[in-house]
């Protein structure tokens, strides 16, 4: 019953994290169909900046967080403005081709900045335990729970309060109307790429903290994509239960089944998933008369 | 001076020539017709207006009421919008997951100021122009009678309402000219009536110059102050409805020459 309950957290907490990186995943696909291979390598630009800032440079934990968030943010402008901008009237398929370059530039960037050697800095979250009955759970995995439920809510309220927000989802329903009701699209992406990389990026500070900071992280950010086909490609609460349900499954699978079957059994789930829901748990489904 | 002028204008789709050298303007406060068999290019007209096409070539100008010439077929989509620019599709395009009100609130996007954090914080000033924003929709849930329906979704509407609340959210707007591609289409004739009653009311009272595209000769001829005819991109007639309705050229296109002698 102890592991059972600090499995779950773990899970959770894991979860939370593919979570935040699956959210920026959604307000890219929502705002433009794009699927962004460059997700979980702005987790791995995350976990970096945050070494670089805390470790390398001396920052307090605080402005340290603040500034990876910024330059993250200032990356993906970056991103947007020359590299997929000038490609937007292009066919969908190109921007995603592109987002595959762009992920290996990214990673490989990083490795070429700070070598492919794992690093690590004084975790700043708190690193004690948390006895619970009989449990004992560690505090940063709890913690890394409601960050990231807190940075999720606040996505979806954007979506649906602020101005941005609304003309996102009036782009991913109807484009052209959308250019006629004066949105414009240049804009919309743009702030779309920068919550992506803020989200990825508070994912990414979490990640270094609780793993350290390794090139893996790229890897760890690959369980976006089933994260997010599970809980549906264009909605917020499904990547927190999409990323809920990979943590768990990978918790839990690793412990009961045996290690190193935890990284096959979500996609199991997945398969099976999609074969009653094609659009995921949460997706909105798209029906085409012809 | 008119509203809009379109000077020499040519598009093309590949080897098929939508327009070519049109010229053709739309008077301050007029509500004008642009007829014309299918394909003659009618709504290519109204999506080089729109900025949904880029003309290969010709200029478009819009007189703004700030005194103002913008040259139209140089501006990105959201721009024109934002010049008092509204439109109607020919298939209904509206968003479809979300409320009627929703919907109009999109209208007055344009309209609000402040960005992403003030916008999500929701706080001070930016709600004060929210409740301002809601007023002006107000103003024109009650001008189109959609009251009713206000807070259904848009997609589970019957047809003749999507019509309404298209054309509702253009007005939202708050545009100087209306641009409206086909607005009775699909309608029985107890729908057209109101459209057309609609229309109308919207450019006697809101003094709104409107170009309304319309397969519906009868409807158009009724409503219109000046009729254009179109037929393979070029104007082959112009003048009030009873002048258009007696052109030669125009009964032509429509009909195919009359075989000799048949007469009218």
């Amino acid at each position: 019953m102890a592991d059972f309950l600090q499995l779950t957290v773990s899970g959770l907490g894991t979860g939370m994290i593919y979570a935040l990186a699956a959210a920026g995943f959604v307000v890219i696909y929502k705002a433009s169909d794009v699927i962004n291979f460059t997700q979980g390598d702005l987790l791995l630009l995350g976990t970096y900046l945050i070494f670089f800032a805390v470790a390398q440079v001396g920052l307090p934990w605080s402005v340290g967080v603040a500034a990876t968030i910024l330059l993250a943010v200032a990356v993906a402008l970056a991103i947007e403005r020359l590299v997929l901008r000038p490609l937007v009237g292009e066919p969908v398929i190109s921007m995603i081709m592109v987002t595959i370059g762009l992920s290996s530039i990214l990673r490989s960037a990083v490795s070429a900045i700070w070598g492919p050697a794992p690093r690590s800095f004084d975790s700043f979250l708190p690193s004690g335990d948390i006895a619970i009955g009989p449990a004992v759970l560690a505090a940063d995995r709890v913690l890394s729970i409601p960050i990231a439920l807190g940075v999720l809510a606040a996505l979806g309220l954007f979506f649906r309060y602020a101005r941005d927000g609304i003309a996102m989802r009036a782009i991913a329903d109807d484009q052209q109307a959308a250019l006629s009701m004066g949105i414009s699209i240049p804009r919309v992406l743009a702030v779309a790429w920068g919550l992506a990389a803020a989200s990825a990026a508070i994912g990414g500070v979490m990640l270094g903290n609780i793993v350290g900071v390794t090139p893996n992280v790229a890897s760890i950010g690959l369980r976006v994509f089933p994260v997010v086909i599970l809980g549906g490609l264009d909605s917020i609460p499904g990547a927190i239960v999409g990323g809920a349900a990979i943590g768990l499954l990978e918790a839990y699978t690793g412990t009961y089944l045996g290690h190193g079957l935890n990284l096959v059994v979500p996609y199991l789930v997945l398969i099976l998933v999609l074969m009653f829901r094609p659009y995921g748990l949460f997706g909105k489904e798209i029906i085409e008369r012809v | 001076m008119p509203l809009l002028e379109l000077r020499d204008l040519t598009l093309r789709f590949g080897g098929v020539t939508a327009l070519a050298g049109l010229d053709m303007e739309v008077r301050r406060g007029e509500l004008l017709a642009l007829i014309g068999p299918n394909g003659a290019g009618k709504t290519s007209v109204l999506n080089c207006i729109s900025g949904l096409c880029r003309p290969g070539s010709g200029t478009i100008t819009l007189h703004g009421r700030d005194g103002e010439r913008h040259a139209l077929h140089r501006l990105p989509p959201h721009r024109i919008a934002a010049l008092g620019v509204a439109r109607t599709f020919q298939n209904i395009e509206l968003f479809r997951h979300m409320t009627v009100l929703e919907n109009l609130m999109l209208g007055r996007h344009l309209h609000m100021r402040g960005g992403v954090l003030a916008g999500g914080a929701y706080l001070g000033r930016q709600r004060r122009r929210e409740i301002e924003q809601r007023r002006q929709v107000e103003e024109v849930i009650d001008f189109m009678n959609l009251e009713p329906l206000r807070n259904q979704v848009v997609g589970q509407l019957a047809y003749g309402a999507q019509r309404l609340v298209e054309m509702a959210r253009a007005l939202t707007l708050d545009p100087a000219l209306l641009l409206l591609d086909e607005p009775t289409a699909g309608m029985n004739a107890e729908e057209k009536e109101s459209m057309a009653r609609f229309i109308l009311d919207l450019h006697e009272e809101r003094g709104i110059a409107v170009l309304v595209i319309d397969h519906d000769i009868d409807v158009i001829m009724d409503i219109a102050d000046r009729v254009v005819v179109l037929d393979f991109g070029r104007r082959i007639g112009e003048g009030a409805p009873a002048e258009v309705r007696a052109d030669r050229a125009v009964i032509d296109a429509y009909l195919g020459r009359a075989p000799n002698g048949a007469g009218d």
